[in-house]
């Protein structure tokens, strides 16, 4: 009962948000043409509206929510089977290794090619190289998936990858051209807006198979929770399992990347905000109540970000630390 | 009934023990007994089958547990381990219940029918009022039992335990073992565990299997106890066995 109030509760917030991202952005339209327009009707004295809502706000509100709602799963997945609370796909270096994979692309390959300019092959070779990155990493991670029980060691890891990745990245950048290191570094700051409606549909098919993947995963990763002996004991294939995770979290983490840049702290912070919620293990419930927490999270991101009064687009990743860094203190601080 | 034929436990090509010819029968609470590293975690993951054995074949119900599908094994043999699940929001009542997944669907979610298993396990291992509490919340000894409540909610005829016994205070370690052979006995259940606590397992078990470097001996305790094998199984200084009283003495 408490638990379906709370999945109530937040598909109305989420509904509600993402009519604010609709209805608030840099440019400010009324209210009730916002509607006209999303009911398919045009406003004649404004034709330049029409393009605003549908091939902008539209896209990024729908990128905003779909990048939330993945990192978010990536996170609660990877938290249950490396059984660590601080697991998360930035603090494991799996977006750094997204990151290299899209700094090789876009320094090394394009140059001074941007993102927003390449075709929709390119897009995909940048989506590849960043899936690449990714999955190399979790495969060294599951490697070493026996130490990184100890919340300790898995920090080091992390460390140690995205410090290793970010010396790669910067020997990259240094023989790179200066507009390749501008866009790049751009790109690194987060953007929601960087989909536009003809990639949309890649975007969204990409991370729905993902997260359609993670839904078919709730009753092994349940039993994964007691540890995998126990898991096996109760039928559970925890090999399969595993490879499962690691291709779903890969596709998930690698997309989000490739196609908003690398937003941190997200995938760690919102299961534990879902779970602090929810009180409850059970990925029947903790599954859609952590996309759901996550999807509200940066659509509130984005909309703060586009706030008309500023004018400017503020980077995403200048808030979501802003959310993720209070939740790892309290998981740590918890624990001990 | 669960037979072990010429069965060899042990890693890659190195053989722990060798060629155990024994059968575990329902109704019976057998105990192994055995100093550190002698095998004795190394046949109990055999026989969970976390471990391939070596050589030899494991029968379950006159059928070799190769032919039997993971899905098929998690409904014949249950185990506790010696590691405590670290479960963060997950009930007394949800971790019973997290027994019943072998016969629940896609969404492992509960019928009317596996929560009133749930309940019958619950009550069996004497922890129906902790329903509610949170898991992570319980004393060691607590939630040992939750764990047996648990393997015997996943009604598998063979449970096997590591040793059940460990890091239980006194008074616990005598309820759990009692609560062991009441299981036995009364629900002809095949049980099977690892113990350091020799005392106890001689007095509460129908049958002893002592471990020694390459070689299993079985006997009932008292059969062990007139064949000398017991007064063999501890010879330490300061320690002996009074076949009498069916217990180990210290001597000043």
């Amino acid at each position: 009962m408490r638990h379906s109030a709370i999945i109530s509760v937040l598909t109305v917030a989420l509904l509600l948000l993402a009519m604010a991202n609709l209805l608030w952005g840099s440019l400010s339209i009324p209210v009730a043409d916002v509607l006209r327009i999303l009911s398919g009707e045009p406003v004649p004295e404004h034709p330049q509206w029409t393009y605003i809502i549908l091939e902008s706000r539209v896209p990024q509100m729908l990128t905003a929510l779909l990048c939330g709602m993945s990192l978010s799963t990536c996170g609660l997945m990877l938290q249950t089977l490396f059984r660590n609370p601080l697991a998360g796909p930035s603090i494991l270096g799996i977006d750094a290794g997204a990151n290299l994979g899209v700094a090789l692309v876009m320094l090394l390959l394009s140059g001074t090619v941007t993102l927003g300019s390449l075709s929709v092959g390119g897009y995909l070779l940048v989506i590849l190289a960043a899936m690449t990155g990714a999955l190399c990493i979790m495969l060294l991670l599951l490697m070493l998936s026996s130490l990184l029980r100890n919340p300790v060691m898995l920090l080091i890891t992390g460390v140690v990858i995205s410090y290793v990745t970010g010396s790669v990245i910067s020997l990259l950048n240094y023989s790179a051209t200066e507009e390749g290191v501008h866009n790049y570094i751009v790109w690194g700051m987060g953007n929601f807006s960087g989909v536009s409606m003809d990639r949309l549909p890649l975007y969204c098919i990409l991370l729905a198979s993902g997260l359609t993947g993670a839904f078919l995963l709730v009753k092994p990763l349940d039993a994964i929770l007691l540890g995998e002996r126990y898991a096996a004991n109760l039928g559970v294939n925890v090999h399969r399992t595993r490879n499962w995770v690691l291709l779903c979290t890969g596709l998930l983490t690698a997309t989000t990347t490739a196609f908003c840049g690398p937003v941190s702290f997200l995938g760690l912070a919102v299961p534990h905000i879902a779970r602090m919620t929810l009180r409850t293990s059970s990925h029947r419930i903790m599954l859609p109540g952590t996309m759901l927490t996550g999807g509200c999270l940066t659509l509130l991101c984005n909309l703060l970000c586009t706030m008309p009064s500023s004018g400017s687009i503020i980077p995403v990743n200048v808030l979501t630390p802003l959310i993720g860094a209070p939740v790892i203190l309290y998981v740590i601080l918890k624990r001990r | 009934m669960f037979e072990l034929q010429h069965l060899s436990t042990g890693y890659g090509n190195m053989t722990v023990t060798p060629d155990i010819n024994a059968s575990l029968v329902p109704g019976e609470l057998t105990s192994l007994l055995g100093p550190n590293g002698v095998g004795k975690s190394t046949l109990l993951r055999t026989l969970c089958t976390f471990l391939p054995p070596l050589k030899g074949r494991m029968l379950l119900q006159g059928k070799d547990i190769d032919t039997l599908s993971s899905a098929q094994l998690s409904k014949l043999i249950g185990v506790v381990l010696t590691e405590r699940p670290d479960v963060q929001n997950m009930t007394v009542r949800d971790m019973v219940g997290m027994g019943r997944s072998p016969y629940t669907g896609f969404w492992g979610r509960l019928t009317a029918e596996d929560n009133q298993y749930v309940t019958e396990a619950m009550l069996l291992a004497g922890i129906s009022t902790l329903e509610k509490r949170m898991f992570n919340t319980l004393s060691d000894g607590e939630r040992q039992k939750v764990m047996i409540a648990k393997v015997l909610a996943q009604q598998t005829p063979v449970i096997l335990l590591d040793e059940p016994t460990a890091f239980l205070d006194f008074p616990s370690k005598v309820e759990m073992m009692r609560l062991l052979r009441r299981l036995a006995h009364e629900m002809r259940k095949v049980i099977f565990l690892s113990t350091h606590d020799v005392e106890m397992a001689l007095q509460l078990s129908d049958r002893l299997w002592i471990m020694y470097p390459g070689q299993v001996v079985i006997g009932s305790p008292a059969e062990l106890s007139r064949n000398g094998e017991l007064t063999r199984f501890i010879q330490a200084d300061g320690i002996c066995f009074d076949p009498e009283l069916m217990s180990y003495r210290i001597t000043q």
